[in-house]
């Protein structure tokens, strides 16, 4: 016998406990649908579990790496991967593996904070924007396409020949670099946004611009704000190694990974594990990154899923 | 269409004037005093006005601005530091090889992102779909310092196919055009396999299969055509995207590029070579994405309608 589904009888809901979003079990059917979300695109959690372990490695640098990673050792220069040297030395006999682990320091804080520099600077700029409109809105955008014209990784570069290369410089033009795609992002978030009734509804009770931005407008706009972090994490990440790998970004003996990959591709004949293990941690860092912001952009947006 | 161009033209202007101040402010804003930069640290007081003096620094800024505006224009953006010679000749044919590298990278970009986003979105959810889908992530996810020097270690320095690095004959393009043409490749791939499927789901694509029509046909006739609308914009951005990429690109090959002498000019503190390449790439860019936006408007008429 076959039931008929569509005749269940669906047991009465106590108010408050089955009720809307709001309501705690709301909360909770919405976190574990963004979980189940989350799972079905596979290779999120495996990307989430790549960056969780390179966040360990980064944080317990001292504890893991088997030496000191600026001591050289000119008795054993550009050794290939050994025992004693999992990865192998450098010109200077320095331990690979070690100044990788301590390279995920620097690569790790790249990323966050010139995202969190872009952050600061695009949202507010993209919330004012959307939310006032008119000509404020017109003379920041026109600021945002004018940062736009420089393609690629030519803003950062720019803002490099002003400060003077250094790792703190490229931090800082990474950061300016990204200001633009939050600006954009939150600008067209906020006029999604400022159109809902409880807006309109914090604007009648009297509510000034202010707190409605900070308290009902930033707050719903805030997960698609952090899809785009973790995508730009990522791509400052890259971007900052690649100002290294170019002498703009950070200076020897640092052991950020694209300044090794620098350094390395002058032994490139010689000794190639200079620069592969290098290239390769940055890779699997940044995929994790890309896998776990795939999944988050499925949460948000389930009809991905279909493409 | 002609009112279109002259609208879109006169939306760019104010982006092309604000990237031509931000140029110009770039050597008031490095911290120090201009001239002292330009002198150098050992410099007397004199020679340093003298420097104040000849490069128009005793001016108020925005005659300085205006100068420079003027003398862009007709192509004088002084001389180099570095070389003593005038900085356009220093440009002129580093412009040239960048953009022949550009068009060859977005030819790869094209010819494998285009046939694998197709494949994929036909074979969707396949072996070949999922396999790569993860090679696009792979390459979106490899710096292309790295991805440079891969190549060069495999096909130069191990098979002894290619060479290794500068510009002599065509064969020395090779390589750099596949490393900065790759992330654009997985670009390209993902959005003409993403812009297919939605074609491919269309009312008059089921109509050309009722009626029979071979698979093939259905593809190739009906659906191609109207998924690559947003393909060729994306192709368009992304060879704008490409000349800012051919920084790290020309560098790691040694490709005589306008993207390599920034760098260079940077690392030398030759600052008329920078600015003028910069504003050279800026406006560069600009005008692609202009073109691209006037080609969408003729690839697909339902904008003009709308």
């Amino acid at each position: 016998m076959t039931i008929d589904r569509t005749r269940i009888i669906v047991p009465p809901t106590v108010p408050g406990v089955d009720g809307p979003e709001g309501s705690v079990s709301g909360r909770i059917s919405q976190k574990s649908r963004a979980w189940h979300q989350l799972k079905r695109s596979r290779l999120a959690i495996p990307g989430a579990l790549v960056v969780c372990i390179f966040i360990v490695v980064a944080i317990l640098a001292p504890m893991l790496a088997p030496y000191d990673p600026n001591k050289n050792d000119l008795s054993n220069t550009l050794l290939t991967p050994c025992r004693e040297h999992l990865f192998g030395t450098d010109e200077l006999g320095r331990d690979i593996l070690s100044r990788i682990i301590y390279g995920a320091r620097l690569s790790l804080l790249e990323g966050l904070f010139s995202v969190l520099l872009a952050m600061a600077i695009g949202v507010p700029l993209g919330l004012v924007s959307g939310y006032l409109g008119g000509k404020t809105d017109t003379i920041i955008m026109r600021l945002v396409d004018i940062l736009l014209a420089f393609p690629g990784v030519l803003l950062a570069v720019v803002i490099i020949s002003i400060l003077g290369p250094s790792l703190v410089n490229a931090m800082i033009a990474v950061g300016v670099y990204t200001v633009p795609m939050f600006a954009r992002l939150a600008r067209g978030s906020t006029l999604a946004v400022k159109e809902e009734p409880y807006i309109e509804a914090c604007r009648a009770v009297g509510m000034g611009h202010f707190r409605i931005l900070w308290k009902h407008v930033f707050p719903n706009i805030s997960a698609h704000l952090f899809v785009l972090a973790t995508l730009r994490v990522a791509i400052a990440i890259l971007t900052a190694a690649s100002l290294s790998f170019l002498g703009l970004g950070a200076q020897p003996p640092s052991p950020e990974w694209g300044a090794m990959l620098s350094n390395g591709r002058n032994y490139l004949l010689i000794a190639p594990h200079l620069v592969v293990f290098p290239g390769l941690a940055i890779i699997l860092l940044v995929l994790g990154l890309n896998l776990f912001q795939d999944g988050l952009r499925l949460v948000l947006d389930p009809k991905m899923a279909d493409r | 269409m002609l009112a279109f161009i002259l609208r879109r033209f006169l939306y760019v202007l104010p982006v092309i004037v604000g990237v031509s101040v931000a140029v110009f402010l770039m050597i008031h804003l490095i911290p120090g005093d201009p001239a002292q930069i330009v002198a150098g640290m050992e410099a007397s007081e004199e020679d340093i006005a003298g420097v104040r003096r000849a490069l128009g620094l005793d001016q108020p800024i925005y005659v300085q601005y205006a100068k420079f505006v003027a003398r862009a224009v007709v192509g004088d953006f002084g001389v180099s530091f570095r070389t003593g010679r005038p900085v356009i000749a220093e440009i002129g044919y580093r412009y040239t090889n960048t953009i022949l590298l550009g068009l060859a990278a977005i030819l790869v970009a094209v010819v494998f992102g285009g046939m694998t986003g197709i494949v994929s979105a036909v074979k969707k959810f396949s072996v070949f779909d999922n396999v790569s889908m993860l090679v696009s992530l792979v390459g979106v996810s490899m710096p292309t310092f790295f991805f440079g020097l891969l190549l060069m270690l495999i096909f130069s320095v191990y098979l002894g196919w290619l060479p290794l690095a500068g510009k002599e004959t065509w064969l020395h393009l090779i390589l750099p055009a596949i490393t900065l043409g790759t992330p654009s490749a997985a670009v390209v791939s993902r959005l003409t396999r993403s812009s297919l499927l939605e074609v491919l789901q269309q009312d008059y694509i089921r109509t050309a299969r009722a009626k029979g029509l071979a698979e093939v046909v259905v593809v190739n006739s009906h659906a191609i055509r109207n998924a690559m609308i947003p393909v060729v914009t994306v192709i368009g951005l992304q060879l704008g995207y490409l000349l800012g990429g051919a920084v790290v690109t020309e560098t790691v090959f040694a490709w005589p590029g306008i993207g390599r002498l920034v760098v260079q000019s940077i690392l030398a503190r030759d600052f008329p070579v920078v600015q003028a390449a910069v504003l050279i790439l800026a406006i560069t860019f600009v005008m692609l994405n202009l073109i691209t936006d006037l080609l969408y408007r003729v690839l697909d008429p339902r904008i003009s309608v709308q």
